[in-house]
């Protein structure tokens, strides 16, 4: 079993772990930390893909590492974006959930 | 090799600090002496595991580099401790 | 005889471990100081891609500065004095979400069983690429992402930028232009004020060293950037440096300079080289650095305001 196979298949159980958290757990951070491995798990892919690609004298095929560099930003930039929607969310609804009925069964929190 | 058999041991000793320390982190009764096994038995691990590696280094500036990596993970690690421990002794009072 | 498979399958085993122990941890905090672990181990792995300019962003930006964005934000929802947690579903439902994830997994992993060989690659593309408009770079990715695949970057640029906007319009309109909640306690420590005295200016060193030697060997604008946030973040925490003002003129110029003037050299390139974003052959590398430097100070700007959050009202406003 050749480490790019390895690296591949662990992408893909990665990619199987978060789901699962993603679906399971009712915190919203916990779902984010799930979304993120899945982001992992996609990002390691990639990674195998640009190893297999190598030719041109390089060891590796540059453009799906650099997206991957991209990738890796641009999903930190998502998750505090996500964090700051999860905190506001919270502090209104007074709940921490991402359950629709906390708009409808206030808890002690009011428009700022 | 005589460089080998130093850096083989030199490594291996480090090896050996950093499982004793995840044993205190595992076998110790109380946060605090398990940030003390930590903190004490990594750093020291690194160290053997840098000293070994010195030999092996292409050029006298990685082998520098080497040992800014060992001085910066001293100072973080032993920052990092004396934050935890603040933490904890405050939490337990 | 080589131990290196053994390495490798041991290197699996463990990230694996810990993504599993991420996703069924108790609480919070400890699946987030899973998840960094788990982050630096997968920055081992993407070594062993043969991908060190990967496994620098993503111990720094993957796993680091992620970790403390999510550790600040479970502070600040162990802060909240009414949340009050949903009940776990029913075992039905796992079931049902572990067959699907596991169905998931599975064709993925046949996909990758299954993948085309001898295998595509843009290699051949990008060395062109790199020995015309990125001349004189020596590390590809660098030639890839500046030069080569130079419209996507910019637009990265442009996407931290909009994230930064975003959090900020999160928080409520009567704080809009205050800074930032605080990220410690507002009394300073010893240990943190030594750490910040002590580590920054070799942090800032080290940060500039990575970005300065991108060019030919791995590194690069975003890992140097990620550092010099760091570095700011600590200095924050220490209480050495306040949080600034959202409507601060040189946080708000300092954000911009990076895609500002990566635009302003790519519309250039239509007068001086022919065509949007192309560089004039002799210069191509100066310019390259030059755009890079900027970036590095946009990323350093947005970073530590994505973990700080959005602007708050003070109490004595």
């Amino acid at each position: 079993m050749t480490p790019l196979v390895l690296a591949g298949l662990v992408g893909a159980s990665l990619v199987g772990l978060g789901l699962y958290g993603l679906i399971l757990h009712p915190h919203p951070l916990r779902k984010l930390l799930a979304f993120n491995l899945i982001g992992n798990g996609v990002f390691l892919v990639f990674g195998i893909v640009a190893r297999r690609g190598a030719a041109a004298g390089f060891r590796f095929d540059p453009v799906p590492q650099a997206m991957v560099i991209t990738g890796i930003v641009v999903a930190f930039a998502a998750s505090a974006l996500a964090v700051a929607i999860i905190l506001r969310l919270s502090a209104e609804s007074g709940r921490v959930t991402l359950d629709p009925e906390a708009w409808t069964k206030p808890n002690g929190g009011d428009a700022k | 090799m005589l460089l080998d058999v130093f850096s083989i041991t030199a490594i291996s000793a480090g090896a050996f600090f950093f499982f004793a320390g995840t044993v205190g982190l595992l076998r110790f009764p109380d946060s605090l002496t398990r940030l003390h096994a930590l903190t004490k038995a990594d750093n020291l691990g690194l160290g053997l595991v840098a000293l070994g590696l010195l030999p092996r280094a292409d050029s006298a500036l990685s082998a520098l580099k080497l040992i800014v990596i060992w001085a910066l993970v001293l100072l973080s690690g032993a920052s990092t401790a004396q934050l935890i421990g603040r933490a904890l002794r405050r939490s337990r009072k | 005889m080589s131990i290196l498979p053994y390495v490798d399958i041991g290197l699996a085993l463990l990230v694996v471990g810990i993504a599993s122990t991420t996703v069924a941890a108790r609480d919070l905090f400890a699946a987030v100081v899973g998840y960094v672990a788990y982050g630096l181990l997968l920055a081992f792995v993407w070594i062993r891609l043969y991908a060190p300019d990967v496994a620098l962003t993503e111990a720094a930006v993957g796993s680091g500065v992620t970790g403390v964005l999510l550790i600040t934000a479970g502070k600040r929802l162990g802060a909240l004095k009414n949340a009050v947690p949903d009940a776990q579903p029913a075992l039905a439902f796992k079931l049902l979400a572990g067959a699907l994830a596991a169905l998931v997994a599975g064709a993925l992993g046949a996909a990758i069983l299954l993948l085309p060989d001898p295998p595509p690659s843009l290699a051949p593309e990008a060395a062109a690429a790199a020995d015309g408009a990125g001349a004189g770079l020596g590390n590809p990715i660098t030639a890839v992402l500046m030069s080569y695949r130079s419209v996507d970057t910019m637009l990265e640029k442009l996407v931290l930028i909009l994230a930064v906007v975003g959090v900020w319009s999160v928080g409520s309109d009567k704080a809009w232009g205050s800074a930032p909640a605080e990220l410690r306690q507002p009394k300073a420590t010893a240990p943190m004020v030594f750490l910040a005295q002590t580590l920054a200016p070799v942090g800032v060193l080290i940060a500039i060293h990575i970005f300065w030697t991108g060019a030919n060997a791995p590194g690069g604008a975003f890992q140097g950037g990620a550092l010099l946030a760091a570095m700011w973040m600590v200095i924050m925490m220490a209480q050495l440096a306040k949080l600034p003002r959202i409507d601060a003129q040189w946080l708000r110029m300092a954000l911009v300079s990076g895609p500002a003037v990566f635009l302003i050299f790519g519309l250039a390139g239509e007068l001086t080289a022919g065509s949007f974003f192309a560089y004039p052959h002799s210069l191509a590398k100066p310019i390259i650095l030059f755009i890079e430097a900027f970036m590095v100070l946009s990323i350093a700007a947005a970073l530590p305001m994505l973990v700080a959050g959005p602007p708050s009202e003070r109490p004595d406003q």
